[in-house]
């Protein structure tokens, strides 16, 4: 138990910027629209939470430029997808690399610098639960704030009006149309929402998790995220539990390269990767014997009320 | 003249005309409807008759005319509009989200919802509307759960649910069995007793004239006449309607049967989402013989079609042609074994839709001689052949390289019969050869599959509209869940009453004792 509690404790943050892209791409998905974006996004929020709490002085203030961004840069991917109905695998790519080549370009003059990020705050009293304790309350506020997320969301998707309407958006674009709702104001929001949603991801990494700007920081964690929406069945209380086991591996790894290991490190660094493989195939197999039903019926598909078949 | 006629009409629409791109959907129609009365829109597909209701719902915006409701002039921006001034529409399409339940579909997107979900009085409510109109259902069920029929009766009580007086339904009988057909009636019946209006929209002369008290007639976009449901007989419904006379006979020889073509053997097949659809199936064709298949639109008619053409693997059980196992052999086997396969869906697995009529005619010819000439294609053979095909069944087209998309769905379906049988076929497998098609290309497609049978083919034909496997058919095998419930041998000598409740999962037996001793 000793050894597992700071591995466990490190899954949890090493999973967390992981886990608001996963949440927000699901709410995209649900919404009906794809986006590939998440990588550049998580990219763009990293960077730019990093040079606004520069600028500023204020983390907090960094966090909240990072959202914005993200919700802005996938406005552009709404555009394409919803208002012009192009390619959503096509416009996603691109965003991610427009993300990554900006996010590069002007992060030179930021390489090296330091930041005064958000640290630890332990919460009172529950820290002091045994394992518990140290495991889920001995970290920073957005640790905690996303825990409350993934409550909120499961909440908000199953209980009130806006999550059935969300999720029937994705289902069936033409009957939410036919109830009178407005179908790309609907994808518009959610595809900023989860946009805004990624840039925190990337901005945790940079204001919180490392507190500085590497180029590239985000090493494909926008690509896992992808894949976790499909391990999570579009379902945050899982998509937190992938995200916890994919920081986790990461974390593990980190700990065999550091114990000394005579397992080369690119095999070691290539976990996290292979896992996101592993758990790709193994959900195409069940989906092939017809048990995944979590998918949005109309993912990836434009709507356009007055095209006749 | 009818109570109704004195009271002002719920909705009148004066003058509408709609265009897409160059068709005229809508020239100058009129139309209204009165409280408790069943206003019909006939006419054939392409009329006009959905494209008219979409403006009503608030879907299309029409390029001129007047909406008035009760006497006040409105303009439909969206359906929202539409469903605020008490215009429900079930559509041919339910409006339905599959994953969710009955009780949610009632209220996704209700203005002035709660925010958080009252699931307990929305049930409540759902319940009360049901009993009143006899529209038993479900309300925790999800709806990919339900059949058809209990589909469309969410749609209407989604409508109910709505406070809706004025209720449109686009060609809700054509997913019905006879018997819920007849139940669907009792309960717009039950709607025009409290006043409600109900715009029917249907091409099934019997059915409009048992439910309507006004008919208008639609032809090419305009109005034709609008007639008194009394008192009117089907032929002059049916002449209004296509614009000349209509034999509804079906001019059949008896002809002697040759040898089994196709057997199958306890077939199973699943379908695209891996579930069972095809169940232990077994049956067998002879030369010359028509084999019908009824039943409810996805009962398992499109995987058979497509386990029998080779497209889908079968699971278990054989098929045999011409007494050669053909289990598990590839599609190209079965087209050179003689297989002609007309699918539902031209526009799909049929024709490619952005290739030209020689390129399609080639797509399932190019390794056949003299077609193929080595590793080369010979395209003026293709294109002869292509050109005697539009000749000989007759397809209407400016020439033979125009995408096929640019041709009207009835020579569409003439080009794809033409290639299907130009290599005379022992085996066809029609699956809805005449939905969506206009009288005249109906009688066509129809015709061309009897001058099959005369010549020795053996034809499976799938069909949903009742009227055309019994009139069409040798033999009559009904379909549920994927298996045959029976086969009749003698298609008129069974009732629409006794096929209905094979249709609806009643095995032949008990579905005919059952009829009679009643």
């Amino acid at each position: 138990m000793e050894i597992l509690v700071p591995i466990l404790s490190a899954a949890i943050r090493s999973g967390t910027p992981i886990l608001y892209a996963t949440l927000g791409e699901i709410l995209t998905e649900k919404a009906g629209v794809l986006n590939l974006g998440l990588e550049g996004l998580m990219l763009l929020g990293a960077f730019s939470g990093f040079s606004a709490t520069m600028v500023t002085g204020n983390p907090w203030l960094g966090l909240a430029v990072a959202v914005l961004v993200g919700m802005l840069v996938s406005a552009i991917h709404a555009f394409l997808c919803v208002s012009m109905g192009a390619n959503q695998v096509v416009s996603g790519l691109a965003i991610t690399m427009f993300g990554t080549g900006l996010s590069a370009l002007l992060g030179k003059a930021y390489v090296g610098e330091t930041i005064r990020g958000i640290g630890v705050m332990p919460v009172p009293l529950l820290e002091k639960i045994p394992i518990l304790g140290p495991v889920f309350f001995n970290h920073d506020p957005l640790v905690y704030a996303s825990y409350l997320l993934v409550g909120f969301l499961c909440w908000f998707i199953a209980s009130t009006r806006w999550g059935l309407t969300l999720r029937a958006v994705g289902e069936n674009p033409r009957a939410v149309d036919s109830a009178g709702l407005n179908v790309t104001l609907l994808r518009y929001a959610y595809t900023m929402i989860g946009g805004g949603f990624a840039a925190l991801g990337g901005a945790y990494l940079s204001v919180v998790y490392t507190q500085m700007w590497v180029e590239m920081m985000t090493a494909g964690r926008g690509w896992i995220a992808v894949a976790l929406v499909i391990f999570g069945i579009w379902n945050p209380l899982r998509a937190a539990f992938g995200s916890y086991l994919f920081g986790g591996v990461g974390a593990l790894q980190l700990r065999i390269q550091a114990a000394g290991t005579t397992i080369p490190a690119p095999l070691l660094l290539m976990l996290p990767y292979v896992l996101t493989i592993a758990v790709l195939v193994a959900i195409s197999i069940k989906k092939g014997k017809g048990i995944l039903l979590g998918a949005p019926a109309a993912l990836g598909q434009p709507f356009h009320r007055e095209e006749r078949d | 003249m009818d109570s109704s006629m004195q009271q002002a009409p719920l909705v009148e629409m004066r003058g509408i005309s709609k265009a897409f791109a160059t068709v005229r959907a809508n020239a100058g129609i009129d139309f209204d409807v009165r409280p408790g009365e069943v206003h019909t829109l006939l006419g054939e597909n392409g009329a006009g008759k959905s494209t008219l209701m979409n403006i009503l719902n608030g879907l299309y915006i029409p390029d001129s005319g007047t909406i008035r409701v009760k006497g006040e002039n409105r303009r439909f921006s969206s359906p929202r509009d539409a469903i605020a001034a008490g215009i429900g529409m079930v559509h041919q399409h339910f409006m339905l989200v599959q994953v969710l339940t009955v009780w949610e579909n009632m209220i996704m997107g209700l203005p002035g919802l709660e925010a958080i979900l009252p699931k307990k009085t929305v049930i409540k409510r759902i319940q009360d509307i049901s009993t009143r109109y006899g529209l038993g259902v479900e309300p925790e069920a999800r709806v990919w759960q339900l059949s058809v029929g209990e589909q469309q009766r969410v749609e209407i009580l989604k409508m109910l649910y709505r406070r809706a007086e004025i209720l449109v339904l686009d060609e809700p009988t054509s997913v019905l069995t006879p018997q819920e057909v007849h139940h669907l009636f009792n309960t717009i019946r039950q709607m025009t007793a409290e006043g409600h209006g109900v715009v029917f929209i249907s091409h099934k002369l019997d059915e409009v004239m048992e439910i309507s008290d006004r008919i208008t007639i639609l032809r090419k976009g305009e109005v034709v006449e609008t007639l008194s449901g009394r008192n009117v007989s089907k032929e002059e419904l049916a002449e209004k309607m296509v614009g000349r006379k209509v034999v509804f006979a079906v001019d059949k020889t008896v002809l002697n049967l040759g040898e089994t073509v196709l057997e199958t053997d306890g077939v199973c097949a699943l379908n695209d989402r891996g579930l069972p659809a095809v169940r232990n199936l077994s049956l067998s064709i002879r030369e010359g013989e028509i084999l019908g298949i009824a039943g409810i639109a996805g009962n398992g008619q499109r995987e058979l079609c497509e386990a029998l053409s080779g497209l889908r693997p079968i699971q278990f059980g054989r098929v045999i042609l011409m007494g050669v196992d053909m289990t598990g052999a590839h599609p190209i086997e079965f087209i050179k074994a003689g297989v002609g396969y007309i699918p539902a869906d031209r526009k799909g697995t049929g024709l490619v839709g952005s290739m030209n009529l020689r390129e399609n005619f080639n797509l399932k010819n190019f390794w056949r001689k003299p077609y193929s000439r080595g590793i080369f294609l010979s395209w003026e053979n293709v294109a002869g052949e292509t050109g005697r095909i539009v000749e000989r069944f007759g397809v209407a087209t400016p020439g033979l390289g125009v995408p096929v998309r640019n041709l009207s769905g009835g020579n569409q379906q003439r080009l794809m019969l033409g290639r299907e049988l130009s290599g005379t076929p022992r085996l066809i497998v029609a699956m809805q050869p005449t939905w969506g098609l206009d009288v005249g290309a109906t009688e066509f497609v129809r015709d061309q599959l009897l001058r099959q049978r005369e010549r020795g083919a053996a034809i499976l034909l799938v069909s949903e509209d009742l009227e055309e496997v019994m009139a069409l058919s040798d033999r009559l095998a009904v379909i549920h869940k994927g298996e045959i419930m029976g086969v009749v041998d003698d298609p008129r000598g069974v009732t629409e009453e006794e096929l209905g409740l094979m249709m609806a999962g009643i095995p032949m037996s008990a579905a005919v004792r059952g009829e009679r001793s009643l």
